[in-house]
């Protein structure tokens, strides 16, 4: 199945979760517990890896589930090195690193839009949807 | 300044390194030693971008990295440098002094054994960390600061397992 295909099934994966610790695991189910969405996302867990390792999984996962999105938690994490190497060999694949909860929430309900234009919409409301409340500096 | 941790990490610039042992060491560059990552401009650019702009990344291979170790260590910033493998660091210590090598990660592979959550050997591995700490240097194995230092002993034991 092609990510790419604008009105996907709201259960069909179309994005690959990757983090430090259980960041992925627990991302997808806030989505599952607040949208119902989550089997829309693939956490991947990489503890005890080295960064081939990583890589070998990340691409292997993608091409199992014939998906070309992958968020990421960190900029100098070892998922977002190792996808940027995917992201080498695979000109249709986009990379979201520093994805958060809204940007999740927004990528599962975006409808019209490819998968990867669906993620950068989504990068743009998780970076918008970060807030300071209270004390004034 | 001078280089504050030498480190070991087969994951070489990621997140414990950056953030883990970065902000709270106020690390203002770090000298990430490695054949393969000093061959390919495109590797370096990779690692350059995932440290925060502020911060500095040097690239060296394991030949040429002792010679630029001195002006590291003056550099008036606290540095880290990484290498990915024991090998390299042993080159290294046996080349220009080290008073002490951090072990932070080196992850499965066949032919290892599990010494660590975070540490896999082989027997020669075993033998490289023996042969780093006859040549002087304090070996322990530390993932993240506010975790327990493993002696080099405690970690062959796989005491910590």
């Amino acid at each position: 199945m092609s990510s790419d295909a604008a009105e996907p099934a709201s259960d069909a994966p179309r994005a690959i979760v990757a983090g430090h610790g259980d960041f992925a695991a627990g991302l997808v189910s806030a989505v599952e517990q607040i949208t119902g969405r989550g089997a829309q996302l693939i956490p991947v867990a990489v503890q005890r890896l080295s960064v081939q390792d990583i890589e070998d999984l990340l691409r292997r996962r993608m091409i199992e589930e014939g998906v070309r999105v992958i968020f990421t938690d960190l900029q100098a994490g070892s998922c977002t090195m190792a996808a940027r190497r995917i992201l080498r060999g695979m000109d249709d694949a986009v990379l979201i690193a520093g994805a958060n909860l809204p940007t999740l929430l927004d990528f599962v309900f975006s409808h019209g839009r490819t998968a990867s234009e669906a993620a950068r919409h989504a990068a743009e409301r998780g970076r918008a949807a970060i807030c300071v409340h209270g004390a004034a500096s | 300044m001078t280089l504050v941790l030498y480190r070991i990490d087969d994951r070489l610039i990621h997140g414990q390194v950056v953030v883990g042992w970065g902000q709270p060491l106020d690390i203002g560059f770090i000298v990430l030693v490695d054949d393969e990552v000093a061959r390919s401009e495109w590797e370096e650019d990779l690692y350059r971008m995932a440290v925060p702009p502020e911060m500095d990344v040097f690239f060296h291979g394991a030949a040429d990295a002792a010679d630029a170790l001195p002006r590291y260590r003056s550099d008036r910033r606290r540095g880290i440098l990484v290498t990915g493998d024991i090998s390299t660091m042993r080159h290294l210590v046996e080349a220009a002094h080290v008073d002490a090598v951090n072990v932070g990660g080196i992850h499965h592979r066949a032919g290892r054994v599990q010494r660590l959550r975070y540490v896999f050997l082989s027997p020669q591995e075993e033998d490289e960390l023996r042969a780093l700490a006859a040549a002087g240097a304090r070996v322990s194995a530390q993932d993240v600061p506010n975790a327990r230092p493993v002696p080099l002993d405690d970690l062959l034991a796989g005491a910590e397992l």
